[in-house]
């Protein structure tokens, strides 16, 4: 049912067939005592902004997190869609993952038809109309950008299927961080290098003020002749280093945790070697056909 | 001593760990009429962000005028920033009947103060201390004041910013920002904190003045009027109501139609 332009034509109606099944599959295992696997949830930060009427900069953090936990330190939430389209991805993981590059896929087959490099209004479209159909339950909340014959595009995609087209988006659990910082400083018609310090500072706001994002800065700029896709584009956490540092201070390594040898002093010391008798010796061959 | 057997009488019939458990009384389930009627409210005028910085000297303390009834846009000119003496002010989110309540409660305090006549004033760290302990108390009751409260001031030349609210949860910082405030607006003022550690009265204004216009475009139960308090060694002034400049020309670049 999910495929679009490839095999059959899809039913009319929505199709609820799966809710039953999934219904009677959560009453068994939790009778069982199990619990359903939780979907791993990017909590994210992703902007996209367009500069000097034909560019886009898209920005993202690197944090994937399970509940309070980070599954995650550096993935990558900037995904392809066609050489000149790209389309960051908040929500829960694999819906952003295997949603895009269903669009994508169909969009190359689409662009091969027509003979054309692919709109950004129709990634927008089949995006769309496919979250729509499953009435929310993907929870895809993407921000989408290219440039294409018509100029530079920017959408934000909801995951319920609704979409802006606005000059500035934000989206993500650290979207009101990175939004206090767009509506502070974006002005019309930027250029390239200010775009991307204004991408970098909105996603250093929610990395620093929103739990759920965090690590480092990847961004992609898209232009009509150049595609730069940074991952990093600032290493904005680095292992080892304590960013709180008294003012006017530099920046100081904040000591390694590892203790000097007889920090606490060693009264005896004794070596006892495992003896360990060899009892079989058998040689598998691996299966290589 | 059989472990099995021993049974704790007191937790005899209690909830087991982890399951819900009703406070006997906590509900309006008393005799009606007798004595008042406790329970965990509902906020109905509200007050939304406040925020509150320190600068070099003092402190500067923002809220805008409006207070809510739901989605409606009640009352347009309140002052959610109150003087409580000559080096402490107080503004406050949440239901603003508990916050006319406490204004009493404290104007009260203050004038009692007053007449003790021994040259003392309250700072604004004693009134932290004092608003933290009621505000836990009165949560531990089961009947909070639906308030988060920032309060500021200067003292012995000292500069302080607190933070109190219904929970009873309590800090000191050198930004504040209650409500949707602490999305928005905290964002942009740790973010120049973080490259000066002290601010001048001028460059914590501008801060507080685009936050506020960050908080009008963004919140949407805010509104484009706000009062600012400033407490320096000299006093306390109350500067509104002001408004912020906005700039809405994105709107041309939105389009509707075939997208």
């Amino acid at each position: 049912m999910a495929t679009l332009s490839v095999c059959q034509v899809p039913s009319s109606g929505f199709s609820f067939e799966n809710c039953r099944r999934n219904a009677l599959l959560e009453a068994e295992f939790v009778k069982q005592g199990h619990k359903l696997p939780v979907a791993k949830k990017t909590g994210t930060t992703i902007v996209g902004v367009v500069f000097k009427k034909n560019g886009i900069v898209l920005g993202a953090d690197t944090r994937a997190t399970e509940g309070m936990v980070v599954a995650d330190k550096n993935c990558s939430k900037i995904h392809y869609i066609s050489p000149n389209i790209y389309c960051c991805g908040a929500g829960t993981a694999a819906d952003t993952e295997m949603t895009t590059q269903l669009i994508s896929s169909n969009l190359e087959l689409h662009s091969l038809a027509t003979g054309r490099l692919p709109q950004v209004a129709t990634a927008n479209r089949m995006l769309k109309q496919m979250l729509f159909r499953y009435q929310g339950y993907i929870g895809a909340a993407l921000v989408l950008g290219g440039v294409d014959c018509t100029g530079a595009h920017l959408y934000s995609i909801y995951p319920h299927g609704s979409s802006d087209k606005l000059p500035y988006v934000t989206m993500g659990s650290g979207s009101l961080a990175a939004m206090a910082v767009f509506e502070d400083r974006y002005k019309p018609n930027m250029k390239e290098k200010e775009a991307k310090q204004l991408v970098r500072d909105a996603i250093a706001a929610g990395i620093f003020n929103d739990l759920g994002s965090g690590s480092n800065i990847d961004v992609c700029v898209i232009t009509k002749n150049k595609l730069d896709y940074i991952c990093p584009y600032d290493i904005a956490n680095k292992k080892g280093v304590r960013t709180a540092r008294p003012p006017g201070r530099p920046f100081k390594r904040s000591g390694s945790y590892k203790y000097k040898r007889n920090t606490t002093g060693v009264l005896t010391e004794t070596v006892t070697p495992l003896e360990l008798e060899v009892v079989e010796e058998s040689v598998q061959t691996m299966d290589t056909s | 001593m059989d472990a099995g057997s021993f049974k704790l009488n007191f937790w005899a019939n209690g909830p087991k760990p982890g399951e819900l458990y009703s406070f006997p009384g906590a509900t309006g389930s008393t005799i009606p009429g007798c004595g008042p009627v406790r329970h965990t409210l509902n906020p109905m005028v509200t007050g939304t962000s406040v925020l509150g910085v320190k600068f070099d000297g003092g402190i500067l303390l923002a809220a805008d005028m409006l207070g809510s009834y739901g989605s409606l846009a009640r009352f347009r000119n309140i002052s959610r920033v109150m003087k409580v003496n000559d080096c402490t002010v107080l503004g406050a989110s949440g239901d603003y009947a508990d916050y006319q309540y406490l204004k009493q409660v404290i104007e009260q305090m203050v004038i009692d103060e007053e007449l003790l006549g021994d040259g003392h004033n309250y700072s604004p760290k004693a009134i932290y201390s004092w608003l933290t302990r009621v505000m836990y108390n009165r949560r531990s009751k089961m009947n909070p004041l639906w308030n988060t409260v920032v309060i500021g001031g200067v003292y012995n030349g000292e500069s302080f910013l607190g933070y109190v609210d219904k929970l009873g949860v309590a800090y000191e910082a050198p930004t504040i920002a209650t409500g949707f405030g602490a999305y928005l607006a905290q964002p942009l003022m740790r973010e120049v904190l973080e490259k000066k550690a002290t601010l001048s009265k001028d460059e914590a204004y501008e801060l507080l003045e685009r936050c506020m216009k960050v908080l009008y475009y963004r919140d949407a139960r805010s509104y484009n009027r706000y009062e600012i308090a400033i407490v320096t060694e000299s006093g306390v002034q109350i500067e509104g109501p002001l408004t912020s400049e906005t700039n809405w020309d994105i709107a041309h670049l939105v389009r509707s139609g075939f997208q």
